[in-house]
């Protein structure tokens, strides 16, 4: 069912290939689904894979009755790589609709590509700002997040708390400015210091110094991947746990939590999913997930997921008839499925107006020395709506 | 040597031929690819001319893949989309920028000298992530692609595909009456015994500059190329593995050979789309099989991939 | 309390040379001895940081996994030095460069075929997991300290090697004229042998000391490798004092620049402007100095002898 044709290169290879190029009619619904498969970044890729191919199992394979095919393709965490492999979908495997994406970067160059084309994009993860705001598309909907949001949760957070002299730290890059932009507009108390580090980075020894002469009330991190695991051990090293109590974005989730272990104890985080959420889809994925892979899933998985139920949802509207795109639009913007985070709505930019989860790290089942895993703790925001969509000039 | 004419004739047939077949079959992913293959050829083609002929190892050659999109995209951000001005700036930035890191860089030699210009493109590259206003590491979505007037239409994938494919036939030409001039045999001679070159009395130093220049000047058109094709831009353009991989392309396919950096930028490039696009074990671990390609060639293919070839053994 | 900062952060850029050093000696070793260019050497680092965490796993002994370590990265290194490398000694340094570079990719595939592509868990053991007051006011981690002390223990083991034993006089020997070596009966390929997989143990045990403080994942030999070539670069290539002496300089290069040079350059020029640009120019100073040191002393620092 999840085939990926062989590519062919050589000149004699290449014209064979022309021939016996298959014809697909709407016999079978194509989705070109693109991650990080290669590389350190690719265990990203793996969670959104399997749970991609879970969501293809709980549908029997098929979409409105019309049996479903997923190529994968790896876009080696390069924007322009990216595109080569979104070109690929739309020309050579003709697909119907393209899914995936981790990095902000690589969605800022596929999305345009795709929607251009006359493609149905359906994002599952980065939500840059730019696609909420001026470079909203109808063709384009993510079952994830606009980036801003989470820290804005996490703002928002504590301000309630009412802390003040906040120490924030995240990587010299876009992604990490746009981050501490988003805790700014939300948190209106003092901030101790703001620091950028480089991207990459293993080593925060010098930084914890720095933090520590500081002495501030609460620290903020935005550190995702390899990062945030050298970042958690070395301020758990450190002795700073239990001085300054540590919140972050994308910085623990399941992924990171089998490096990390007691260093994450007592970790916050804010997020629109997590694996207890309490409904019944939720509980099904999940379910399904630990039983098939032995471990459970991050919410990179739980959108990718989503996002083949989103397209699933489409494809029943229009009783399988893919050319009738204006319908499938309509029907996407009724997110009208079993979401893993449950109920939700989509503003005028397609981006999920949501809730987000106040999560805390806390010993796993097995006790302490188990794996900890994330537990919600409170709704910090019902019904959010990110804020770039009045920038957004779709009407629907 | 006829053999080997006989291979350039077919392979560049093959590659003047290769849209007209695609669209016949409705398989228009095969122009970008190839034209994709085509670009890093013409920035493995510009390296060559001071790796393979002049000796001096760059590793940090993406920096004018870097600086040639740059050019293009921060102008583009600002409204200015004519193309002819665009390449202009593009050149001339790589040109100024290789001065520089040439006019220090080739005062050493060897290990020194491979190092040096990884150390500038880092810079660069670091400087590249810190441009906020430019998107900093997210990069820049080009708004339009350059505006050639009635020339080419870069928004047409077949004609843009020619114009690459152009560029890509007379930068071997250009670089092959570069290397049989007086010019080029100073240039190689520096590379093989820097003493006797002075002793004939040439300074190899000017020389070397020089070709460093040109050789930066024309991966600038790459870079203009490059952002155009992707119609994105991000600093990762200017990452030590993607210097890595240009300079792999010309060992690939066979230092100092004409035609090599081409065979080495197909062969590598089109690997990689082949074993990340297979099912299974070997498109999971794709790397592993690329590893252990580039392994083998060095073990058993000396002279690169251009060793390979008929007609090899009497080449220089 | 500035002079307590300023003490913990030359002890943070110390830890960092010292770890930088452990690679750097043994790639310099290679290059220098061999004249070969090992960029897989970031490999073996990896490998030691896996077999650490492996063999620890497996015995319930952080000091019996990191031995057992230290022996399988040493002999990861020869049977890569036999099957691969042995062949590279007489070739281009491009040739090298390609060749290692594939094995770069072998090996970090290898590991995510082994091991998983997920970071693995390792933690400090618990006798260096606490801290120390080294004067009032000055708490450190003891894993830390013990990071440098052992660093610098190493890099005492290698001065009396190579200056004071027969098998150093043979790698200083082999370094500048290989034949007479060889015409003097000395197996030369089997010191070659011994001298990679000595230094390949040596990236192996900074390997094993970063496992617990930084993550262990494919691939992060190569974020620590660039750095270690500015070190013997800096240093000047083949010498173990240069390696020593880059080291050094590129860590407290590196952590001062990181902590100090956003407020220094906000009272030279505007906050605002330093805000921008401290961090930026914090990430590029390693190569900053690095360009700095070749334009002015085109070998390096302490340019080996022979060459």
């Amino acid at each position: 069912m999840v085939r990926n044709p062989v590519r062919l290169f050589s000149a004699a290879l290449l014209a064979t290939s022309l021939v016996a190029a298959p014809a697909f009619g709407a016999d079978t619904v194509k989705i070109g689904f693109i991650t990080t498969l290669s590389g350190p970044a690719g265990i990203i890729g793996k969670d959104m894979r399997q749970s991609v191919e879970l969501a293809l199992e709980h549908l029997g394979g098929k979409m409105g009755g019309i049996p479903v095919e997923v190529i994968f393709g790896d876009d080696q965490f390069k924007p322009d790589v990216g595109k080569q492999v979104a070109d690929e979908m739309l020309k050579k495997h003709k697909v119907d609709f393209v899914s995936g994406i981790i990095w902000s970067n690589v969605m800022l160059a596929v999305a345009p590509t795709v929607t251009a084309a006359g493609t149905m994009m359906i994002g599952t993860n980065a939500g840059p700002h730019q696609l909420a705001g001026e470079m909203c598309s109808e063709r384009f909907f993510t079952t994830s997040w606009q980036n801003d949001s989470t820290p804005e949760a996490m703002g928002q957070h504590l301000q309630d708390l009412g802390l003040n002299d906040v120490y924030l730290i995240a990587p010299n890059y876009a992604a990490g400015k746009d981050m501490l932009t988003g805790f700014k507009r939300k948190f209106k108390g003092r901030i101790a210091a703001e620091v950028y580090t480089k991207l990459g980075q293993q080593d925060y020894q010098a930084e914890l110094s720095q933090l520590r002469a500081k002495n501030p009330k609460a620290v903020f991190v935005f550190l995702p991947g390899g990062m945030g695991i050298q970042f958690l051990k070395q301020y758990s090293q450190a002795g700073l746990r239990g001085q300054y109590p540590l919140y972050s974005v994308y910085t623990v989730d399941e992924l990171s939590l089998p490096a990390v272990r007691h260093a994450a104890l007592g970790q916050f985080e804010t997020r629109y999913w997590s694996p207890d959420l309490d409904n019944a889809a939720n509980k099904k994925y999940v379910g399904d997930y630990k039983k098939k892979y032995g471990k459970l899933p991050s919410f990179y998985g739980a959108q990718s997921y989503d996002g083949m139920m989103l397209i699933d949802s489409a494809v029943r509207a229009v009783k399988g008839n893919l050319k009738d795109q204006k319908g499938m639009i309509a029907a996407m913007r009724k997110a009208n499925y079993a979401s893993t985070r449950g109920k939700y709505s989509y503003n005028v930019n397609h981006f999920p107006i949501q809730n987000y989860y106040l999560l805390k790290a806390v010993a796993g089942p097995g006790g302490a020395g188990d794996v900890p895993v994330m537990q919600i703790q409170k709704a910090v925001f019902k019904a959010h709506k990110d804020s770039y969509y009045t920038k957004c000039k779709m009407k629907w | 040597m006829r053999a080997r004419l006989v291979l350039l004739i077919v392979g560049i047939a093959f590659l003047a031929l290769a849209p007209l077949v695609a669209t016949a079959f409705d398989q228009l992913f095969y122009i970008d690819l190839l034209r994709r293959v085509m670009i890093f050829a013409i920035a493995a083609l510009s390296l060559n001319l001071i790796l393979g002929y002049g000796g001096m190892v760059s590793f940090g050659h993406a920096a004018y893949l870097g600086i040639g999109g740059y050019a293009v995209a921060i102008l583009a951000h600002h409204g200015i989309h004519n193309g002819f001005l665009q390449l202009g700036v593009a050149v001339g930035a790589s040109a100024l920028v290789a001065l520089v890191i040439g006019a220090i860089s080739i005062r050493t030699s060897g290990i020194y000298f491979i190092m040096i210009t990884l150390a500038f493109t880092q810079m660069l590259y670091f400087l590249g992530i810190s441009l906020d206003a430019y998107g900093g590491d997210d990069g820049l979505r080009l708004a339009a692609r350059s505006d050639l007037g009635g020339l080419v239409d870069l928004g047409n994938s077949t004609a843009f595909y020619y114009l690459v494919f152009a560029v890509m036939i007379a930068f071997l030409y250009l670089i092959h009456r570069i290397v049989n001039s007086r010019f080029g045999m100073v240039i190689r001679a520096s590379n093989s015994n820097e003493a006797r070159t002075r002793a004939i009395g040439f300074s190899p130093y000017p020389y070397r500059l020089a070709a460093f220049v040109i050789a930066g000047a024309m991966c600038g058109v790459a870079g203009y190329l490059f952002v155009n094709h992707t119609a994105y831009l991000t600093p990762d353009f200017m990452h030590w593995t993607r210097s890595g991989e240009i300079m792999f392309m010309v060992i690939l396919g066979g230092i100092g050979t004409s035609v090599g950096p081409i065979l080495g930028a197909f062969v590598l490039l089109l690997l990689e789309d082949l074993l990340s696009g297979m099912t299974g074990f070997v498109g999971q671990h794709w790397q592993l099989f690329i590893g252990l390609f580039l392994v083998l060639v060095v073990l058993f293919a000396k002279r690169g991939l251009a060793g390979l070839l008929p007609g090899a053994q009497r080449n220089d | 309390m500035n002079a307590i900062l300023f003490v913990e952060q030359t002890l943070n850029g110390l830890q960092f040379g010292v770890t930088l050093f452990l690679m750097a000696a043994g790639l310099t070793l290679v290059f220098g001895i061999m004249n070969m260019v090992n960029l897989a050497h970031g490999a073996m680092y990896m490998v030691g940081a896996y077999l650490a965490v492996a063999a620890t796993q497996w015995t319930g002994s952080y000091l019996a996994g990191v031995l057992l370590a230290l022996v399988g990265t040493l002999l990861v290194g020869v049977v890569t030095e036999v099957v691969a490398l042995r062949t590279l000694y007489e070739r281009d340094h491009l040739d090298q460069v390609l060749a290692t570079f594939g094995l770069i990719l072998f090996f970090n595939e290898l590991v995510a075929i082994i091991w998983g592509r997920a970071a693995l868990f390792s933690d400090l053991p618990q006798a260096l997991s606490g801290h120390i007051e080294l004067v009032t006011n000055l708490r450190y981690p003891v894993y830390r300290l013990m990071i440098i002390i052992v660093g610098l223990l190493v890099a005492l083991l290698l001065w009396y090697v190579v200056t004071r034993t027969r098998l150093g006089m043979l790698i200083r020997a082999g370094a500048s004229n290989r034949t007479m070596v060889s015409a003097l009966g000395i197996n030369i390929r089997l010191l070659y042998t011994i001298v990679f997989g000595f230094g390949a143990a040596l990236a192996g045990l900074a390997g094993v000391m970063a496992g617990p403080i930084y993550a262990v994942q494919p691939g992060m030999g190569e974020l620590i490798l660039i750095q270690v070539f500015v070190v013997i670069v800096i240093g000047g290539i083949g010498s173990i004092r240069g390696a020593l002496a880059g080291a050094i300089i590129v860590g407290m290069v590196d952590t001062m620049g990181r902590a100090f040079l956003k407020p220094a350059l906000g009272a030279l020029i505007s906050p605002t402007a330093a805000e921008a640009a401290g961090p930026a120019l914090a990430s590029m100073l390693i190569y900053l100095l690095m360009a700095v040191v070749l334009a002015l002393r085109p070998e390096g620092l302490f340019p080996a002898r022979g060459h």
